[in-house]
């Protein structure tokens, strides 16, 4: 259902999120950003350029990290969102309090000016 | 087909309405299942895809709470989806059930600021489904519950 690639780019983590993500997927997407930070990223990019779907449990995952990653200075910016997807993070006005770039050389910008 | 002018295929949607059922057991992996039967439903009635897919949001968070919520997600359990499509009217959805009723109105929509200082990753989904949704209503005939959910759509 979602396929999660990780690669490292310019000291930034990639996660690539392929597919649909819902309450049956939404584990993997926490597992895979835990992961990043495990590892001790600062800098995590979200490709969501192949991402179709994405439900509330989702968005929930993304919410979750909000606090921790002010707290440990951990910067995070999402990319490459299709009109459907970023539709639905700014029905709930997930938009304003996430950050979100066009694609990834603009999400590279963001990162390293937050 | 006898009907060969768009005039007549107008008035024949403009009559009709349609009736699309779906009966799904209550395991979470059966989601993906129900947005395709959505999808599916509501494509070639004229609905911009992004009404769709904020429809197949709103109502696979509805599915989704009840196969958790109402049957802890036992796929034995099952419910079922009906959508009714007419011309120039409201859509209509419902949530046949026999399980515990999870009325989504008793709840309050927390604010934005309290989800992410608490995590409350539940409070989203309420948030979603009533900023899509015009009107969610729940009736219990015979034992079974239906959860009526309304939205009003722009015919293209």
């Amino acid at each position: 259902m979602i396929h999660i690639k990780r690669l490292q780019e310019d000291g930034a983590d990639v996660i690539a999120l392929v597919g649909e993500i819902d309450a049956s997927s939404s584990i993997e997407l926490d597992l895979a950003i835990a992961k990043s930070v495990g590892e001790g990223f600062s800098k995590i990019l979200i490709d969501c350029s192949a991402l179709e779907y994405i439900s509330s449990a989702g968005l929930g995952v993304f919410m979750s990290y909000i606090e921790e990653f002010k707290d440990r200075n951990i910067k995070m910016v999402l990319f490459g969102m299709s009109d459907k997807v970023a539709n639905t993070f700014s029905i709930l006005g997930l938009n304003e309090l996430l950050h979100i770039g066009k694609d990834k050389v603009q999400a590279k910008q963001i990162v390293n000016e937050l | 087909m006898s009907f060969c002018t768009s005039g007549k295929i107008k008035f024949k949607l403009s009559k009709s309405s349609m009736n699309y059922k779906f009966k799904v057991g209550c395991s979470i992996e059966n989601l993906k299942g129900v947005r395709d039967f959505i999808r599916g439903s509501l494509k070639n009635h004229n609905i911009s895809e992004l009404e769709i897919s904020e429809i197949v949001l709103a109502l696979d968070e509805m599915c989704s709470n009840l196969m958790i919520h109402a049957h802890q997600c036992n796929p034995d359990d099952l419910f079922e989806l009906v959508i009714n499509v007419e011309q120039n009217h409201p859509l209509v959805f419902e949530l046949i059930d026999d399980g515990t009723v999870f009325d989504i109105n008793e709840f309050n929509t927390p604010a934005l600021d309290n989800i992410v200082h608490e995590k409350r990753k539940g409070g989203l989904g309420i948030r979603l489904v009533k900023s899509i949704m015009d009107k969610i209503e729940y009736q219990k005939t015979g034992g079974r519950n239906i959860c009526r959910l309304v939205k009003t759509v722009h015919f293209i």
